[in-house]
């Protein structure tokens, strides 16, 4: 039986982990509970810094603990690290300081609470912002891990965590996590999904049902979205000849546009991006609303056989 | 017309770097050299302004005399060595009138009075709004209005967990405190009761478009940041006098319970007669003729 866990859970289990360091700060804002940063709080609250509801405050406090020489980790959901994005353009990626911006409860799986809280748009935001590393793992030891390895970074961070649980592929496995490489999960010879988050087991499971049509399928977790892996990308290209990419954000300017960009500067193939089809979400479950946006498996499994049809 | 000497500011300097300037302790300046110091500010300011044909006179001219008077007598500062973990901090939330803060750096030796020539000038050390990359004693890279306070609350913060007497200097202006965050920033500072957190407000009332109370009426600023749980205090920012004693009510240690707030009544302009109160000089450099009559009303050169 699989172990499920959410992903925000790692981001929790590794800021306690980190805070044998004296210069790592956590940030809230109201939301500590949520995002799990609540452990370390209970823990250390002399180095956790309340701001209240007011995220853009957050940000720049942290610009200005990180220009001091700490590295702070603030957390919100996900959809409220939107409205600091000026903060982090012209406070924190412009001066390259090292301030660690979580956003939990991401993309549409997060589900009742509709789409005010669906950020589809974190992703592709963050990514064109110059310095800022940009990250979505799948599951929670991948979350722990990467979030180990954001003090050694030496600059900004966005990661999208998401609130409900998923299925736990790195148990026993956590050297083959690093920042900025994909992590082939399975490899395939006729078309390569190449998926972030919550939609990597989808992926899988897809790739099962390919399976049983006679079809190869490679699945690849890329849970750093910026830099991206194009080494490994270049590889699955000249492999496989056709790609999927799979990810429970807006269609434009996610994985699936940062793929895009680096296809069509290089090798090009044929590409179907499964993603929010550019419409805001509604109320319902998490799997519910994989199906009405059309993330789930069996929809990255036809998307993987329209790209092999387009070899 | 008395000599400005620089070799005053090298001893301070000398003097914060031994470590023996206890918070509060003024620099042996006197309220004359610290307007002189003023006065060839205000010149490097027209001129970078005049230069370039761009950028901010007249929010540079209103804190001039407050900033010259900070970092002459109270910012412990080494300017051989600007990256000193254990600096007070500076940070112009105000970003746009950096040709003040870019005079005061070259006045206190962080930076040459030629780098002031490359204002707004491509690959200069003085880009157009303050920038920490690449301006030597600049510790916050500002142009974006209502974002300096929040930075400033975590460098207070900073010097807290390391147990540092060391504290963060913010300026804003009055036109800045339309913008949200300022308030976020506010309520934060107090909750964590941040008493080494100094902001002084230029209140020159002129904004890029018009007059704050055309633009936004602000109503009661003072009992503002009082109902925010901010130590208040109201000065004349072109009054040396009345500067110092404002700088004496930041440094004060019984206002060491929280933030506080130094709100400098200012002229927009202040010492350029036709910069004065007019909003066109905000963002606009003078012409041929208007540098000259500049130079000859700040004594450069005879009428």
């Amino acid at each position: 039986m699989t172990r499920m866990a959410a992903t925000r859970d790692g981001y929790g289990q590794a800021l306690l982990e980190l805070a044998d360091n004296p210069k790592v700060v956590v940030l809230e804002a109201d939301l500590g509970k949520s995002t799990k940063s609540l452990h370390f709080r209970k823990a250390y609250p002399d180095r956790t810094v309340s701001c209240g509801i007011g995220e853009q405050n957050m940000l720049l406090v942290g610009a200005g603990l990180a220009s001091a020489g700490y590295i702070p980790f603030a957390s919100t959901f996900a959809i409220f690290t939107e409205r600091a994005f000026e903060q982090m353009r012209n406070g924190v990626a412009r001066p390259n300081l090292p301030v660690h911006l979580c956003g939990s409860h991401g993309g549409t799986h997060t589900g009742t609470d509709g789409s005010s809280a669906q950020s589809i748009e974190d992703l592709a935001i963050f990514r064109t912002l110059p310095n800022v590393v940009v990250m979505h793992p799948c599951d929670d030891v991948s979350t722990r891990v990467l979030t180990m390895q954001l003090p050694a970074l030496g600059q900004p961070s966005y990661m999208r965590t998401a609130r409900n649980k998923t299925p736990v592929l790195y148990d026993g496995r956590e050297d083959e996590i690093q920042i900025g490489k994909g992590i082939v999960l399975k490899e395939g010879i006729d078309v390569a999904i190449i998926a972030c988050g919550v939609l990597v087991s989808e992926a899988l499971k897809a790739a099962e049902t390919l399976s049983g049509k006679g079809v190869n399928a490679c699945v690849v977790d890329m849970h750093t979205l910026k830099p991206l892996d194009g080494a490994l990308i270049d590889r699955l290209v000249a492999q496989c000849g056709a790609v999927v990419t799979a990810e429970d954000h807006n269609i434009i300017g996610g994985l699936g546009g940062a793929v895009a960009e680096h296809l069509v500067s290089n090798q090009p193939a044929p590409l179907e991006r499964v993603g929010v089809p550019d419409r805001f979400g509604e109320s319902g479950q998490a799997d519910e609303m994989l199906e009405v946006m059309q993330l789930s498996a069996p929809h990255i499994a036809a998307a993987a056989e329209k790209a092999i049809q387009r070899k | 017309m008395r000599t400005y000497d620089r070799r005053l500011f090298a001893q301070a300097s000398k003097v914060a770097r031994e470590g023996r300037r206890a918070v509060g302790e003024r620099m042996s300046t006197s309220i004359e050299e610290i307007e002189e110091m003023a006065r060839k500010c205000r010149v490097e300011i027209i001129k970078m302004v005049y230069r370039a044909q761009a950028g901010h006179p007249g929010g540079s001219l209103s804190e001039i005399d407050l900033i010259s008077a900070l970092y002459a007598t109270r910012m412990r500062i080494r300017p051989d060595e600007p990256k000193w973990a254990d600096r007070d901090r500076f940070i112009l939330s105000k970003g746009h009138a950096s040709p003040g803060m870019y005079a005061v750096l070259a006045e206190m030796g962080f930076i040459s009075h030629e780098d002031l020539k490359s204002y707004r000038v491509l690959g200069g050390v003085c880009q157009g709004h303050v920038d920490s990359k690449w301006c030597p004693g600049v510790d916050f890279s500002a142009g974006s209005l209502g974002m300096g306070l929040s930075f400033g609350m975590g460098c207070a913060i900073a010097a807290r967990l390391d147990k540092s007497e060391r504290r963060a200097f913010v300026m804003i202006g009055d036109g800045e405190m339309q913008e949200g965050s300022v308030w976020e920033a506010a309520m934060a500072a107090a909750h964590h009761e941040l008493g080494n957190l100094k902001v002084i407000l230029d209140r020159n009332r002129i904004q890029n478009d018009d007059f704050c109370e055309e633009q936004m009426r602000m109503f009661d600023i003072p009992a503002k940041w009082r109902s925010f749980g901010w130590n208040v205090k109201e000065i004349d920012g072109h009054n040396m006098t009345e500067v110092m004693e404002g700088l004496d009510f930041l440094e004060a240690e019984e206002n060491s319970n929280g933030p506080s707030i130094l709100i400098a009544h200012t002229i927009k302009g202040g010492g350029i007669s036709y910069m004065e109160n007019n909003p066109s000089f905000h963002g606009a450099a003078p012409n041929d003729e208007q540098f000259k009559q500049a130079m000859i009303e700040l004594g450069e050169v005879e009428a």
